[in-house]
């Protein structure tokens, strides 16, 4: 069968299906054969379970056509992060370590997008244990950026990014620790929100960093974003850290919520290292939402140049103690060379995680070690609270921040091998996890190589609400979203 | 934290049971020097009367009723243990 | 020279939940292996954390029964240690803000003689932390295998003061934890089902000097008797050490009960680094005072208290009461008997020594007993009333401890009854017995009271041993006085 040419937005293909102009199961055949057409390049899957999604796509067909359809995400395929438990399906961080797990339960979000109807579609490739802003930190090889194949999506969340941008999944869920979302979306051209803290449960997310980590949707545009995000968020009993709050309607808060806004531009973004493009093409975002008569002016948050230390000092020290439990005893990857017991977890650890998460698992255990837990990590807790302050000082006179996303366009693989080099392409995004805070990436342009450009939004606690429409404002009205990709 | 910290990685590799090669061990000191270097910059943070924070949102007293309800069943408990017995997981002999 | 013990004991007590203290498997013991997991039990990629509500209870609880100050605000936190039993390879517990501080435990020391009381002391407590049991490591000839049932289990750890100074301390003040646990409903303590596990602090030092000796950590105390016997042979062996001119190890020692020794484990050259920090995964405990006082009204009296008050009010003695008060059931078995006959001390006396006795023959529980406290209630009273006569009383003890029938119904099923006499028969029958015995009547009248029951035996003989004795009593006084 002659694969139907994909609609271009999750909204547009909800509709569709509603309409009975198409089925789940000719989407998902068209996806597979998409994904199959440039996986060979692009790398975004670590796996995907074809006659799992197709089974799931005929469930959503039978519903709809038993009248019992289940809203805008009923058999659509959704990709999820491979950091996110799926029932009976590998949960391998792109790691050697759980190279071959297979998750005996279902994480809250994937519960609820079943619940939703979405076809959930495939592992989506990522930075080990969702530590890198590359993906070249994939023990199974990096994703590729779908503009340019030489060059990385970003990361961690590479393969939710790429795969959303070259058209291999409708939306797709990452999670985002320093900017894992954000930054991705940028260096692909595509949204992706990083939820306020405990709007999304984590209950079956790999916690790289459990006080910053939050998982958030990808999508080409901001409606498609708050359409999957409906289906995610909201209170859940088993995570501790999840917020019980009101969960409005956000597609239709989007129309609804017109602005004009106050807009901050916190000066310290806009600095030393920012990519000249980048900047242009921020100050040009900035200046439309000026045109829609918004307010914008230069607010401070003068703890900025300590958000990198503080994040690294808090996610590397939560790190440590989150990645003690692969040590190949109840699961995992067990070292056919160790001596003994003690020997067992030395050498299963040793061959089991990547360089970049030894790494900060070393940077994590110094820092908690004895003498050094008082200057390190309660330090860095402490300036954590400054650097929320900031942000809440800075919303006494605005809506929200704008900012750039990343500093840099997407750079070639290999190209970035110094690890501070690397630390430095969250810096935009950092500050907004410490805070707990939600921001999005919007696409705002492409540099003169073709490489796209991404603007961040940063909202308020638990007004994602205010946020999305704040972002569509800008998104409705470009083209950006448009460019299709083609690997 | 004036002076350059000293990462003693032998010592911090054994508390993270982590076995490495001397030459990842002579990469990752450096690279974690420099880190270390960068974070230096935090002693110069005025933290004095500063609450540190735990949690972004912290909500006091999130619990559950003591309702116990099905856990996994041993199969699929044991299902990715590398080594299992009687519906055990096997592991080296543990010396005390 | 004269050496004295130090020692501080460190009790992990298991609370009585019926979910784990981190999410809602069931908890248990004695299931077969790995049955009571979840992704939290077994650390799977992605599992998290949440409090159960009744450990939190029975923490509180047990630090308002013990009197420790509860904390306002405390919080979780993570200690670091790789073993293969700790699933998440850190477990959760409370670090610099325990839930409990201060407090005490009151003891009981041997008296001089059984049924005198001995000396009380109370023995006071550092804190108490709520933390989480790790799984249970079988050993085999060439492996170990690992059951993560008991993984995750809440688990109190106690932590006295070094404030007792010899095993008899250190015996009185487990008996007296544990018995107040189990009053408080917060655990069954059983320390074969691991329910109760204690670890000791030892040193000795020469009586004067103030500053405490290298102490020995001694485990594996698992029972109450191995705990005395352990920490007595280990001060012993401190001793004997220090007097052959040796020097004591800083080190763990593990003790054989079975066997009366004890071995180096490791020594503690290596100490631990723990790298404790705040539990991301968990919100801070805050307990207000309505939330306290809610659970002090749960609180029951507390054995020395209950010993105490049924010694005044009861007027028992002393050895009644040391039976009686250290089972709550017993206690208020007691008490209602007690309630019910008006009798106290002889509702003691069958409780303690009838049916304890039948109890411990039957191997069931006191609860399990047919026999219920009306019943004690209500044979105290026939044998009162002089109705049924002691020997009859004890076989209708048996019978009713075997069929649950009420007392009088066997008596008179089995005509144990002392004979309703008609007036007149007794009459002549004591009138013969006082003329048969001029010599008992002649000393009677001489004022010798006891002379009186030389004239019962001949009644009740007569009776065929039938006749109520506080009606020949009265019967016998009153033709004495007229002669």
């Amino acid at each position: 069968m002659a694969s139907p040419v994909l609609p271009s937005t999750l909204a547009a293909t909800a509709a569709q299906l509603a309409a009975g102009q198409l089925s789940a199961v000719e989407l998902t055949r068209a996806v597979i054969a998409r994904t199959k057409a440039v996986e060979p390049r692009l790398r975004a899957f670590n796996s995907f379970d074809e006659s799992d999604a197709l089974a799931q796509a005929a469930a959503a067909d039978a519903r709809r056509a038993a009248g019992q359809g289940r809203g805008p995400l009923d058999g659509v395929p959704i990709g999820l992060k491979d950091v996110i438990a799926v029932k009976d399906q590998p949960l391998t961080a792109s790691s050697r370590m759980l190279a071959n797990f297979i998750s005996p339960y279902d994480a809250t979000v994937t519960t609820r997008l079943r619940a939703a109807g979405a076809v959930l579609y495939g592992r989506l490739n990522c930075d080990e244990f969702a530590m890198g802003s590359s993906n070249e930190n994939s023990a199974f090889g990096p994703a590729a950026n779908p503009c340019d194949v030489t060059r990385v999506p970003g990361g961690s969340s590479g393969g939710s990014a790429a795969a959303v941008a070259a058209g291999e999944v409708l939306a797709a869920l990452g999670s985002d620790t320093g900017g894992s979302i954000r930054q991705p979306a940028a260096l692909c051209g595509v949204v992706g929100l990083k939820p306020t803290y405990g709007l999304v449960s984590r209950y079956g997310l790999i916690a790289y960093a459990s006080s910053l980590d939050q998982i958030g949707p990808f999508g080409r545009t901001v409606e498609d974003v708050a359409l999957v995000l409906q289906a995610i968020a909201g209170h859940d009993e088993r995570d501790s850290t999840s917020f019980r709050t009101e969960i409005p309607d956000y597609r239709a808060e989007l129309a609804a919520r017109r602005g004009p806004w106050k807009i901050g531009i916190p000066k310290e973004y806009f600095g030393e290292g920012l990519d000249p493009e980048i900047g242009a093409a921020v100050d040009q975002a900035v200046a439309y939402y000026r045109s829609l008569g918004c307010e914008v002016r230069e607010v401070s948050l003068p703890h900025t140049p300590y958000c990198l230390d503080t994040y690294y000092i808090i996610a590397t020290a939560e790190a440590s103690s989150n990645l003690a439990r692969y040590d190949g005893i109840r699961y995992g990857h067990r070292s056919q060379n160790a001596k003994d017991i003690v020997d067992l977890y030395f050498q299963s650890r040793a061959e089991g995680f990547g360089a970049e998460v030894k790494r900060r698992i070393i940077l994590g255990t110094y820092v908690l070690s004895s003498g050094y837990y008082d200057a390190y990590y309660l330090r860095a807790q402490k300036v954590r609270t400054l650097i929320r302050r900031d942000f809440l000082e800075a919303y006494r006179e605005v809506d929200a921040l704008l900012t750039p996303t990343s500093p840099v366009p997407a750079f070639k693989i290999g190209e970035k091998s110094d690890p501070l080099a690397l630390y430095l392409c969250d810096i935009y995004t950092i500050g907004v996890n410490l805070a707990g805070l939600p921001a999005i990436n919007v696409p705002c342009g492409f540099t003169r190589g073709g490489l796209p450009i991404g603007l961040q939004l940063i909202g308020q606690p638990f007004r994602e609400a205010d946020l999305l429409a704040t972002a569509h404002a800008y998104d409705r009205a470009h083209d950006w979203n448009q460019r299709r990709p083609n690997p | 934290m004036s002076s350059a910290p000293q990462l003693d990685i032998d010592h911090v590799a054994r508390l993270a049971r982590l076995a490495l090669t001397p030459e990842e061990k002579a990469t990752f000191a450096a690279q974690l020097g420099s880190v270390l270097h960068h974070i230096e910059q935090l002693a110069r943070v005025d933290v004095s009367g500063v609450e540190p924070s735990a949690h972004a949102f912290a909500v006091n007293n999130v619990w559950q009723d003591d309702v116990a309800r099905p856990g996994l069943p041993v199969e699929a408990a044991l299902r990715n243990a590398p080594a299992q017995r009687d519906h055990m997981v096997v592991v080296p002999k543990v010396v005390e | 020279m004269q050496y004295e013990a130090v020692i501080g004991l460190e009790v992990h007590v298991q609370i009585k939940t019926a979910s784990k203290v981190f999410t809602r498997v069931a908890a248990g013991y004695g299931h077969e292996p790995n049955t009571l997991t979840d992704p939290v039990v077994l650390a799977l990629p992605g599992a998290l954390p949440v409090m159960n509500k009744a450990a939190l209870d029975a923490i509180i609880k047990a630090g308002l029964l013990l009197g420790c100050e509860i904390a306002p605000v405390c919080k979780w936190d993570r200690k670091n240690y790789f073993y293969p039993d700790s699933p998440k390879n850190y477990q959760i517990s409370q670090y610099d803000l325990p839930i409990c501080r201060g407090g005490s435990v009151e003891i009981e020391l041997p008296g001089p003689a059984r049924n005198l009381m001995g000396e009380h002391k109370c023995i006071p407590l550092t804190r108490i932390h709520l933390e989480e049991d790790v799984g249970k490591l079988n050993h085999g000839a060439a492996d170990s295998l690992v059951d993560y049932n008991r993984a995750g289990t809440p688990l109190m750890e106690i932590v006295s003061e070094p404030a007792l100074h010899s095993a008899e301390e250190a015996y009185a003040y487990l008996t007296s934890l544990r018995a107040t646990m189990i009053y408080g409903g917060i655990s069954d303590c059983d320390m074969e089902k691991g329910q109760l596990r204690c670890d000791a602090n030892i040193s000795v030092r020469p009586v004067g000097e103030t500053k405490l000796g290298t102490k020995v950590e001694l485990k594996n105390l698992n029972s109450i008797s191995f705990v005395r016997d352990g920490i007595a042979h280990e001060i012993k062996r401190q001793i004997g050490v220090i007097e052959r001119g040796g020097t004591i190890v800083q080190e763990t020692r593990d003790f054989d009960g079975m066997t009366g020794t004890s071995q180096s484990l490791r020594s503690k050259e290596e100490a631990h680094d723990y790298r404790y920090f705040p539990d991301p995964d968990l919100m801070p405990v805050v307990v207000d005072d309505a939330w306290k006082q809610r659970l002090q009204a749960e609180c029951p009296e507390l054995p020395f208290a209950k010993q105490r008050r049924f010694l005044e009010q009861y007027q028992l003695p002393y050895t009644l009461t040391s039976v009686l008060v250290w089972d709550r059931a017993l206690a208020d078995y007691f008490e209602e008997a007690a309630r019910l006959s008006g009798k106290p001390q002889a509702v003691g006396n069958w409780i303690v020594n009838d049916l304890l006795r039948e109890v411990g023959h039957a191997r069931i529980a006191l609860t399990a007993s047919k026999v219920r406290p009306a019943q004690v209630a209500e044979l105290v009273q026939l044998v009162d009333a002089g109705t049924v006569l002691a020997n009859a009383a004890k076989e209708i003890f048996v019978e009713m401890f075997a069929t649950g029938e009420a007392p009088g119904a066997i008596a008179d099923r089995r005509g144990l009854k002392a004979a309703p006499t008609d007036s007149g028969e007794l009459e002549g029958w004591c009138r013969d017995a006082i003329a048969a015995n001029p010599k008992a009547l002649a000393e009677f009248k001489g004022g010798k009271e006891s002379a009186i029951n030389a004239f019962k035996g001949p009644v009740m003989k007569a009776a065929k041993g039938k006749a109520n004795p506080k009606l020949v009593d009265e019967t016998l006084r009153r033709l004495l006085a007229a002669i």
